[in-house]
């Protein structure tokens, strides 16, 4: 621990340095009373400081994962153990937990479809989006470009607080007496547009919507404010070509979600139209238990378009943050500059951009012309031309470099093995040959666990054991953080490897039962397997969680304001964090974000001047 | 509190040696805040984009669609009754959208004398504004209650049908009429009326169409008012109790009145007087689509224009009060509303298009 933490051998006179050639903005001309955090309710709730912000949206963060993971937990024990009585879950999910005559409980079914969608929903939305993006966009955008806070504080407030009431409405649809919406976290139509489809359709699908409405709100508020942090507040000398990545992946990770969300909603609403008034957007021939529908002329394929315009964007708003927070780690700890920094921007660019023209691969089933298919098949396979070129500088930039193992950088190298091993399940998905096989089966599950769950979480650990220090002050214990990692690590690939086995099989997803297909009883074994190692990696993140809120209060406190020795400035402010982050100048940059091991100096940070005849790296 | 974190104009003269994208600088030249409203704007372009996709995704889907010269022919006063066949395509609504446009107009002239620093000149020009878009609210009121009240259109009900084949209507015996205005042609569009409404004489409601053709078949106007007064007589007659008419609906020599009371005129088509068959066909309901797709979009942008005009009384009302003089920061909140306001008159355009005008 001490020798990862140790002062580096060289310091830079970074108070002179700063007050010297820093940037005065005339901070403090119209700061004299702090009204930012004058009160508890100022400071802890209703605050307006991105980096309370920051905080706020990881602890709701961790909350839903804890709850989304564990109804992953409940599933899986009905999945892999169906014979095993779960009547001691009864205190807890009520009437969902039918006994039966002998004793033995088991998940209603209808419960089962409602947790699959609520932890698909949480996870994607409440999760990875907002916890994920929320909570490092919000803490680095302004602590890494040298500004005091987001363009607009107020905005960014808000955009929680919209966050927060989503998360409000969906909880409350955990309580309902025909309970939350379980249609799959697609919401595809009819299930979704007719109340009367399925126990979860009705109140369920109302309140569903009406919280994702509020959280593409939250999204939106938080995205323009990011993109314009990013564009009008760089500190003097903070070029785009100087910027680190986690803030290139943050901008565009914004403007993905700027441009699909809205889509979303176009969606929702005439979704709620369809609902509530009786039009007919999604629905077309419809019977329910005999009866034929008054509903015509609609297209349930129209609402897939519109969905997976966002859904597919949706995926690289999950993974680029974590790209960015691994690209930056890993240049830290492995004590080097980050291997081709401009090939990286380009293809965050590039991901962004075709992130946008390939979402109909997740509809290659849903009866659209093969035709088309074709060009969602080819735009897809490109998609891992810029994705390799990352692999590979990661991989080009740890080669060599002088590593710390801590947990951030274990997590960070996790994350490239993941995203290796579920970016090639990708590339056999994107054909739509061999899709028209695996589609809707464990394969596909197997997939998008691995490449955007597991691996975006990987990111997201290595963000927080990397910057917890910036957060609160303190270290996470590492011991903890590396039995997290092992555990986490092992695994998941020991839960989703198997699941490629089925899934080349044919095992169907969202199955409640296997119990009538005898082709897939031998299975059972493998499935049990899989519920076991589930519980194990549940338990290890609980482990973390514990880890998490201990350190906030006993955690071993940071001395120095730079403890991995990393360049950029977030590491310049001061420990206890200000509201205004520099207390005085903000400094001013004269170089790019990875100068490691230059010119005999193990690290230069950005507000050192370039020395005479000194080029800077990078894009210059 | 954002306005003073925001690095801006003050080193603008010490930076002109650099770069505007190094740092320290707008590189847009745009302030923070305009820069918010304008990703805004992209961002609910994306959501109209999203309709209007539906939208052409679900019209070119059908195998029909009303012809909107023939839906939108009526204008409030009895104006359409100036025209030709009582007729009066897209008068109503281009005044409609002539306001909108105008209203654009007097928001940039708004702006302009904020440039100026005219309060005054900015009130004034604003006040204008709001009269355009709440004109043009009202007229969008009229337009819908015209819809709804007299003409029977809701988002689960298209009375405007459009028929796939050519023919000829039936007469009150129930054979083929001879007259000339009885004869209609493939794709024009008809309206089908609620018995007991609109008998076609004076025109009580001030806005039924009485009509059963596309554009420029306003000639055979009286056929279709006789047709109805005919056949409400025929209703009447025959004692059928019109709150309660049996399921089924009721069969009549020339039309078949429905469940709802509708009358669906019956007529021979060509193709079947061709072959010889004596099997006639009625007037069927457009697609339902037309109806939710033009209510929910065009109600959709009618509440962007209600929220531009709340927003302009607002800032018009600061403006009048001196706060943005108190602010020092000119008068950007009228810029930033303007340009809400031009993309609200944009998007306009687009919705006039697919609906109005294809």
């Amino acid at each position: 621990m001490d020798n990862i933490t140790a002062t580096p051998p060289q310091t830079f006179d970074e108070d002179v340095l700063i007050k010297e050639q820093g940037y005065d903005d005339h901070f403090h001309e119209h700061h004299h009373g702090d009204k930012y955090q004058s009160n508890f309710i100022n400071h802890y709730i209703f605050s307006m400081d991105h980096k309370m912000i920051s905080k706020q949206f990881l602890s709701t963060g961790i909350f839903w994962a804890t709850s989304g993971a564990g109804m992953a937990i409940i599933f899986r024990l009905q999945l892999g153990f169906p014979e095993e009585s779960l009547a001691w879950l009864k205190p807890l999910l009520g009437k969902w937990i039918v006994v039966n005559d002998a004793g033995i409980g088991t998940l209603a079914p209808d419960f089962y479809y409602a947790l699959v969608t609520m932890h698909g929903t949480i996870l994607v939305f409440f999760v990875l989006t907002a916890g994920l993006s929320g909570t490092f966009s919000n803490l680095l955008i302004p602590l890494q470009l040298g500004a005091r806070d987001m363009a607009s504080p107020m905005l960014n407030m808000f955009s929680y607080w919209f966050f927060f009431l989503s998360g409000v409405i969906m909880f409350f649809s955990l309580f309902l007496s025909t309970g939350p919406f379980s249609g799959g976290w697609t919401a595809y139509p009819p299930l979704s547009a007719l109340p009367q489809a399925s126990t979860g359709s009705g109140a369920g699908m109302t309140l569903w919507t009406m919280s994702l409405v509020f959280f593409v709100v939250s999204v939106l508020l938080g995205g323009i404010n990011y993109i314009t942090t990013v564009l009008n507040l760089r500190t003097k000398g903070m070029s785009m070509w100087r910027m680190p990545l986690t803030i290139w992946a943050f901008f565009v990770t914004a403007i993905l979600g700027l441009l699909s969300f809205p889509v979303l909603v176009s969606a929702f609403l005439l979704l709620i139209l369809d609902r509530s008034l009786g039009t007919s957007f999604y629905l077309s021939d419809i019977f329910i238990a005999g009866e034929p529908l008054l509903r015509e002329g609609g297209s349930p394929v129209l609402y897939q378009h519109l969905f997976w315009f966002l859904g597919h964007p949706e995926v690289y708003i999950i993974i680029l943050p974590a790209m960015g927070l691994v690209s930056e780690v890993l240049s830290v700890h492995a004590r080097k500059p980050i291997f081709g920094y401009k090939a990286m921007v380009f293809s965050i660019l590039a991901i962004g951009f075709l992130a946008f023209i390939v979402w109909a691969h997740h509809m290659f089933m849903s009866g659209v012309n093969p035709f088309i298919s074709n060009f969602f098949v080819i735009f897809t396979l490109i998609i891992a031309v810029p994705s390799a070129v990352k692999v590979f500088n990661w991989i080009a930039t740890l080669y060599g470099g002088n590593i710390r193992f801590t947990a951030a950088s274990l997590f960070g190298i996790g994350f490239v093995s993941m995203f290796i091993s579920g970016g090639l399940t990708g590339i056999f998905l994107g054909n739509s040959a061999i899709d028209i096989q695996m589609h809707d089966t464990y394969f596909v599950v197997a997939h998008f666990h691995i490449v955007m769950g597991i691996a975006a979480f990987f990111g997201m650990y290595a963000g927080i054991y990397h910057w917890y220090p910036k957060m609160f002050g303190r270290f996470m214990n590492e011991t903890l953080g590396k039995i997290h990692f092992w555990g986490t690590m092992i695994g998941a690939y020991a839960i989703f490897w198997p699941m490629h086995y089925l899934g080349m099989a044919g095992v169907p997803r969202r199955y409640y039962s296997f119990e009538s297909f005898d082709a897939f009883s031998h299975f059972d074994e493998m499935n049990k397997f899989i519920t076991i190692a589930a519980i194990i990696v549940f338990a290890v993140q609980i482990l973390f969680v514990v880890n998490f809120f201990y350190s906030i209060w006993k955690g071993k406190k940071m001395t120095t304001k730079n403890p991995w020795g990393a360049t950029t400035l977030e590491w310049t402010t001061p420990v206890e964090g200000i509201h205004g982050n520099w207390p005085g100048n903000i400094p001013a940059v004269h170089r790019w974000a990875y100068d490691y091991g230059k010119d005999g100096k193990e690290y230069i940070p950005q507000y050192v001047p370039l020395a005479e005849n000194e080029v800077d790296g990078g894009g210059h | 509190m954002a306005t003073d974190t925001a690095p801006l104009d003050h080193d603008e003269a010490t930076q002109s040696e650099n770069d505007a994208w190094d740092g320290a600088a707008a590189p847009f030249k745009a302030s923070y805040g305009k820069l918010m409203m304008w990703y805004f704007l992209l961002s609910d372009a994306f959501t109209f984009a999203g309709f209007l996709i539906a939208y052409g995704a679900l019209r070119f889907s059908m195998p029909t669609w009303p012809v909107p010269d023939f839906v939108f022919s009526t204008a409030p006063f009895g104006i359409h009754e100036w025209f030709p066949g009582d007729k009066a395509p897209l008068i109503f609504v281009t005044f409609m959208s002539f306001l909108l446009i105008v209203s654009s107009v007097t928001m940039v002239r708004g702006v302009q004398e904020g440039h100026r620093e005219n309060q005054g000149g900015v009130v004034f020009w604003m006040l204008l504004t709001v009269i355009g878009g709440a004109g043009f609210l009202g007229c969008q009121a009229w337009e819908w209650s015209n819809l709804i009240g007299v003409e029977h259109m809701s988002i689960t009900r298209n009375p405007f049908g459009s028929p796939t084949e050519s023919g000829t209507y039936l007469m009150a015996d129930g054979n083929k009429s001879t007259a000339e205005e009885d004869q209609f042609i493939a794709g024009s569009t008809y309206l089908i009326h609620k018995a007991g409404h609109g008998h076609g004489h004076g025109d009580d409601h001030g806005g039924d169409h009485s009509g059963d053709h596309g554009a420029g078949h306003g000639e055979a106007q009286e056929g279709e008012k006789l047709f109805l007064a005919q056949a409400n007589q025929m209703v009447d007659e025959s004692g059928v109790d019109m709150a309660n008419i049996p399921i089924g609906g009721v069969n009549f020599p020339c039309f078949y009145l429905d469940e709802q009371g509708f009358i669906h005129r019956k007529y021979l088509s060509e193709e079947n007087e061709k072959m010889g068959v004596q099997e006639y066909s009625k007037q069927e309901f457009g697609p339902k689509a037309f109806g939710a797709l033009f209510f929910f979009i065009t109600g959709f942008h009618g509440f962007h224009v209600f929220s531009g005009v709340l927003f302009l009384v607002i800032i018009m009302l600061n403006v009048a009060s001196g706060l943005y003089v108190k602010r020092k920061n000119g008068y950007e909140m009228v810029e930033k509303i303007g340009l809400y306001w031009h993309f609200v008159d944009l998007v306009w355009v687009f919705v006039f298009l697919v609906f109005y005008l294809l």
